[in-house]
């Protein structure tokens, strides 16, 4: 019982970080109808902003966290604008093909300018574990401050999406490009805003994992990408809340897998749970099928 | 004989009914007519036909069988299709296009392919043959090797007929064939269509809104409104139906002169 | 059929000279080692482009788990040699059908997904694939299989794409490789035709597999060693990099890419991560300047260089 909520605890901490990567994902499929394959290098970025301004500018926790959400932002936007846009009236192979190319450029790029060696991330907050019910349940302050940020941020995605005019604009481009083009909805203006507000989450997740697991390295946005994107596609691709309870899901079913299996299936369990879906629901967990008209 | 019959099909597509108590009897050899506004439910009577969607009760019955719910099986059992938006193989040459559709009829195996055995040889070659001719009947010959999508709009309606025949039909649907088209070419199409028929001796069905070649062309005419099959009747009888005017004016002018002027639908 | 067995005689009498003079160099080391290993290896990238072209390109089913393939073709082929002792081209053929097995067991469930959807989960099957060598200690679970007897020389490789090549060129010119292209073109369409698109994706697939599987049977008995690592996504990336260079349903495209790759790979061999900057590059400028590829869905051919050929003998009828 002890291990189980152990783990418990420890795969919703994990499944925070990939509710917040899936996000960007599920965000970017419901406006554009494309896997950003690169978004999870956005988040590798966001890691080592996050890094370079606490390790060398001794920035404090919130003002780093600002920082890499900033610099993720920019450089999502930008991705967009050069490598996407050109292309969204082509098929989407061509587009999907492009982002594998970002992707690549992005992991290698931040190998020859990074180098490849792991870094280790400064302690921003020195590990305390609480206890709780007779020390059934222990929780480390750093697992406090995860839940905490992706609480914050989850909500703030909420308010922004359901009560700003900017929000109600990726509401409708995501129903009906056309129709919103039409209604005077700035289809170019709400796609880059999609994208820096899916950047910037990717950002906060990549600050906590470093926070967490006291590591990054220029290939770790490959993985999480993936499972992030998994964790999208298993709420129901293009459906916010979707991509919250698809991630808390991931990280605690990955969580349980390696406490009680073999970490070495960990990979192909997610992607065995990506696969299941596709070919039993592939509209996810919150999805509605609709039918292709002939 | 009737070739196909359609017994009371109805289908629902979550909650909204496309498609209510449908009966259709085609005589082989007729030439009929499916006719009424947009949205009435008639290309969803073709996607029941060629089994793109499930009747959810109903029965369609071509020559004899049921039809099946895997629309390659039913053109095998000699059901071929146009569609309302021209779906060529845009990239392909217009030789391909029907040579693609020969297919069904393929003379030599996947091994003969892989070493182009003597059978690959003489089984391609027949396969020019026959689309070469069929191309011919089209007036297409002559852009065997073009590419499909550069064929101006009224051949690419051609070149899908074609297409269409060359998998050699028993009941061939069409779907708004002279969409687009201007009187000239409406005026060609329907030599078109009566030629084929007598020649290939198949069963028509067509979709169209441009009432002058319905009646033009159809001996048997079914009027469909709100997924439900509302008269059904030779020209003559059609165009006197008050309620097949009601349908298509309003109830306040039952005028027959007035649907003949209809083109184009809504 | 004269003109045709002609054609056919002048094509195996230069391909038989290419063959000839870049054997001559090496046995008499104007090339060396270093030449010979990236020889062999621009052999079994054609393969794999042209293979998994078939499937991409021709077919239009995007895959990216082509590298899932290779491994399975890679471990059976090192088993039949290696643990059990029985000849190469035994296990040559044992590569091929398990990866072709594997191809029919994978693309019935996932063919029914299009695009993106189709793209990821072939990924997953691949990385599958691997996690499960990964975990299987009798192919030496993460430290793979190593002192594999290298049986793969240039002669191997030249016949194997040769092969490779003619195949795939004559089932794409057959009438069910163009039911293949018609899927591409118009899903609909193309069952509307009577083409039961699940069959021929599936064989496109299988077809496509067994090549990359043979590719792979190749590769395991070029090196010495394999491990699961060698074939994650990264490679499957790698062989799509070809194809779409080359273009998507360019058969001799993939060939003159995947050339040109295995140059710029043995020219930055010490620099893994600049080369895959030039690769994602490439990919980019392709896409948003040259969508089509270098050749896009044409063909090269001598014929239409020299224009002596008569391009309409195919076509002649009455």
């Amino acid at each position: 019982m002890k291990t189980f909520i152990e783990q418990l605890i420890n795969g919703l901490s994990l499944g925070s970080i990939y509710a917040l990567i899936a996000l960007g994902y599920t965000m970017v499929y419901g406006i554009m109808k494309l896997i950003n394959f690169a978004h999870g290098d956005i988040y590798m970025v966001g890691a080592f902003t996050g890094f370079f301004a606490s390790t060398y500018l001794h920035l404090g926790f919130v003002p780093s966290l600002l920082l890499a959400m900033l610099v993720s932002l920019i450089l999502g936007v930008t991705i967009e604008r050069v490598a996407y846009r050109p292309l969204r009236d082509k098929s989407k192979i061509s587009i999907l093909i492009t982002a594998i190319g970002v992707s690549l450029l992005l992991e290698n790029g931040g190998i020859i300018l990074l180098s490849p060696q792991v870094r280790t991330y400064p302690q921003i907050f020195k590990q305390h574990m609480y206890s709780f019910f007779n020390g059934i349940i222990t929780i480390s302050n750093q697992q406090i401050v995860i839940f905490v940020v992706s609480i914050i941020m989850m909500v703030g995605l909420q308010l922004i999406i359901y009560k700003t005019k900017i929000g109600k604009a990726m509401r409708a481009v995501s129903t009906d490009p056309d129709a919103a083009k039409l209604m005077g909805v700035n289809v170019d203006r709400t796609v880059s805003f999609t994208f820096a507000i899916g950047s910037a989450l990717a950002a906060v997740a990549g600050v906590l994992v470093g926070i967490y697991y006291n590591s990054i390295d220029p290939l770790m946005g490959i993985m999480p990408g993936l499972k992030a994107f998994i964790a999208a596609v298993l709420g129901g691709i293009g459906i916010i809340p979707g991509a919250m309870v698809g991630g808390l899901l991931m990280g605690v079913i990955e969580a349980l897998v390696s406490g009680y299996g073999s970490s070495l299936y960990r990979d192909g369990v997610s992607f065995a749970i990506l696969i299941i879906i596709l070919l039993i629901k592939p509209t996810g967990l919150f999805g509605k099928n609709v039918r292709e008209k002939v | 004989m009737s070739l196909l019959s359609i017994k009371d099909v109805s289908i629902d597509f979550g909650g909204i009914k496309a498609l209510i108590d449908v009966n259709i009897e085609l005589e082989k050899g007729s030439l009929t007519g499916l006719i009424g506004p947009n949205g009435a439910g008639k290309s969803t009577v073709f996607n029941i036909i060629t089994g793109i969607y499930k009747p959810t009760s109903g029965k369609v019955i071509f020559d004899g069988k049921n039809v099946s719910t895997k629309p390659y099986n039913n053109t095998k059992l000699g059901i071929a299709r146009t569609f309302q938006n021209i779906r060529l193989f845009k990239n392909l040459t217009v030789l391909d296009n029907v040579k693609i559709a020969e297919h069904i009829h393929v003379q030599y195996g996947l091994l003969s392919s892989f070493i182009q055995h003597k059978k690959y040889l003489d089984g391609e070659k027949s396969q020019n043959i026959e689309a070469m001719n069929l191309l011919k009947i089209f007036n297409l010959d002559k852009h065997a090797l073009n590419l499909a999508k550069n064929l101006p709009y009224g051949e690419q309606r051609r070149l899908e007929i074609a297409r269409a025949l060359a998998t050699k039909p028993k009941l061939l649907l069409l779907d708004e064939p002279a969409a687009g088209m201007n009187p000239q070419e409406t005026k060609e199409l329907t030599d078109t269509i009566r030629f084929i028929r007598d020649k290939f001796d198949i069963t028509i069905l067509l979709i169209e809104h441009d009432m002058s070649l319905v009646m033009d062309l159809c001996e048997d005419i079914y009027v469909m409104n709100y997924g439900k099959i509302i008269a059904h009747g030779t020209p003559d009888e059609i165009k006197r139906n008050p309620e097949v005017i009601a349908a298509y004016l309003g109830e306040e002018s039952p005028d027959e002169s007035e649907i003949l002027s209809i083109e184009g639908g809504a | 059929m004269k003109q045709i067995l002609k054609n056919r005689l002048l094509i195996f009498i230069g391909l038989f000279a290419i063959y000839g003079i870049i054997q001559i160099l090496l046995s008499t080391n104007i090339l060396n080692d270093y030449y010979e290993i990236n020889i062999v290896l621009m052999g079994i990238n054609i393969i794999l482009a042209v293979s998994l072209n078939l499937i991409n390109g021709f077919t239009g089913q995007f895959s990216l788990g082509h590298a899932g393939f290779m491994s399975i073709g890679a471990y059976t082929s090192a088993i039949i040699t290696y643990k059990l002792g029985l000849s190469f081209p035994l296990a040559l053929l044992v590569g091929g059908i398990s990866a072709g097995i594997a191809g029919i067991l994978i693309g019935i469930p996932s063919l029914r997904l299009k695009g993106d959807y189709l793209a990821i989960t072939t990924l997953g099957f691949g990385e599958i694939i691997r996690v499960i060598f990964l975990n299987t200690e009798y192919v030496g679970g993460a430290s793979g299989l190593s002192g594999i007897p290298k049986y793969t020389n240039w002669t191997w490789v030249f016949w194997m794409a040769v092969i490779t090549v003619v195949l795939i060129r004559n089932f794409i010119n057959s009438s069910y490789g163009r039911c293949c292209v018609a899927i591409r073109e118009d899903e609909t369409a193309a069952e509307s035709m009577g083409i039961n698109t699940t069959f021929y994706k599936t064989l496109a697939f299988t077809i496509g597999a067994f090549f990359a599987g043979i590719g792979g049977a190749l590769y395991a008995h070029n090196f010495y060693i394999i491990q699961p690592e060698t074939f994650n996504f990264m490679k499957s990336f790698d062989i799509l990099t070809m194809v779409v260079l080359g273009g998507l349903g360019s058969i001799t495209g993939s060939i003159l890419s995947a050339i040109f790759l295995t140059f710029v790979y043995a020219v930055l061999q010490d620099y893994a991560a600049l080369r895959m900057v030039i690769y994602s590059l490439l990919l980019i400028i392709v896409m948003l300047f040259r969508p089509e590829g270098l050749m896009g869905t044409r063909e090269f051919s001598l014929k239409k260089l020299f224009k002596k050929g008569d391009e309409s003998s195919e076509f002649t009828v009455n």
